[in-house]
């Protein structure tokens, strides 16, 4: 399955969230998630089933003013 | 000075971006005093998890965290950002920036109120962004916030305060809100003139991290800050338009 992180298109064998999470390289790390531009929070990742072509953010606390 | 029932000791906020590295970003706040720093959310590379290295420094420093929204122009962009702070920071503040205008960065303060309204009734505490304007600042009251950030002049121009006529009637309008002069402060004498109107605070960020010396420009701005609330609070004599002698002039010799 194809979907798109951080806006980059990657292939993934993992349907639910938290396992694409893990299967890209985000085990154990402080981030927010949201599919498709809905937030899904950290309780909800390993309920939520992905598809291909979803849109996938993975932000992390940055700079910020 | 309290926000939301959290009572602070400093009246200075410090941004954490654009220093010249992270320890000296440490050093800066540290030097500052700062009890509250403001941070972001960006998107997270799992090559070198660069945000991790950043939120150990941050949690380091022991400072009460305020994410913010920026980048965000619109409602939806604002308040999922808020939902994904709130998810990684677990805190319920929020610092609200729904960007209006991309020359000047002006708040959209439509957007601003709506997203304000929404998020108060989600349980988040917002500090709005926005501007010295009356009636937006009453709307953002009634949406729920319970402290205002008005800007002193577009972020990161160092400015100062644009419209000093505006800030003193925004403070005179409202003087039980907590109010924060946030973006525009170019230098400590900014600062010190905005507590000298009765600010409860500033925030600022590029003043400190793009100084020759940010630790010591950090600590010149909390310097400012206490001399201008302790003026505040000292009562400023009235200025006059003419002279008038401070030397006593009785007893004055004649010697012409």
């Amino acid at each position: 399955m194809t979907i798109i992180l951080n806006g980059e298109e990657r292939a993934i064998e993992a349907r639910l969230l938290s396992l694409a999470l893990i299967e890209l390289g985000y085990q154990d790390v402080v981030v927010a998630t949201a599919v498709n531009g809905c937030f899904v929070p950290a309780s909800m990742r390993s309920s939520t089933v992905l598809s291909d072509g979803d849109r996938i953010e993975v932000l992390a606390p940055m700079q910020g003013g | 000075m309290r926000f939301y029932e959290v009572e602070l000791a400093s009246r200075l906020m410090l941004g954490t971006a654009q220093y010249p590295s992270p320890a000296i970003l440490a050093s800066a706040v540290r030097a500052s005093g700062a009890g509250v720093v403001t941070v972001s959310l960006r998107r997270e590379s799992s090559g070198s998890l660069a945000g991790q290295r950043f939120w150990s420094i941050i949690r380091d420093l022991g400072a009460r965290v305020l994410p913010n929204t920026a980048g965000c122009h619109t409602v939806k962009e604002a308040v999922t950002t808020a939902h994904m702070a709130r998810d990684v920071f677990g805190t319920a503040w929020i610092k609200l920036e729904v960007i209006g205008e991309a020359d000047t960065l002006q708040p959209d303060v439509f957007g601003l109120v709506e997203a304000a309204r929404i998020l108060t009734d989600e349980g988040f505490q917002v500090f709005p962004y926005t501007t010295e304007d009356l009636v937006v600042a009453d709307r953002l009251l009634a949406a729920g916030c319970q402290v205002l950030m008005p800007w002193g002049a577009p972020i990161g121009s160092g400015r100062g305060l644009n419209n000093i006529f505006g800030l003193k009637a925004l403070r005179a309008h409202f003087p039980d809100v907590p109010l924060v002069i946030d973006a525009g402060i170019g230098l400590p004498s900014h600062a010190a003139a905005a507590m000298e109107l009765g600010f409860d605070a500033v925030l600022l960020n590029t003043a400190v991290a793009k100084a020759g010396d940010p630790l010591a420009m950090a600590q010149a701005f909390a310097q400012a800050i206490e001399a201008g609330r302790l003026a505040r609070l000292s009562g400023p004599m009235e200025p006059r338009e003419m002279a008038s002698p401070s030397t006593p002039v009785v007893g004055r010799a004649l010697l012409a």
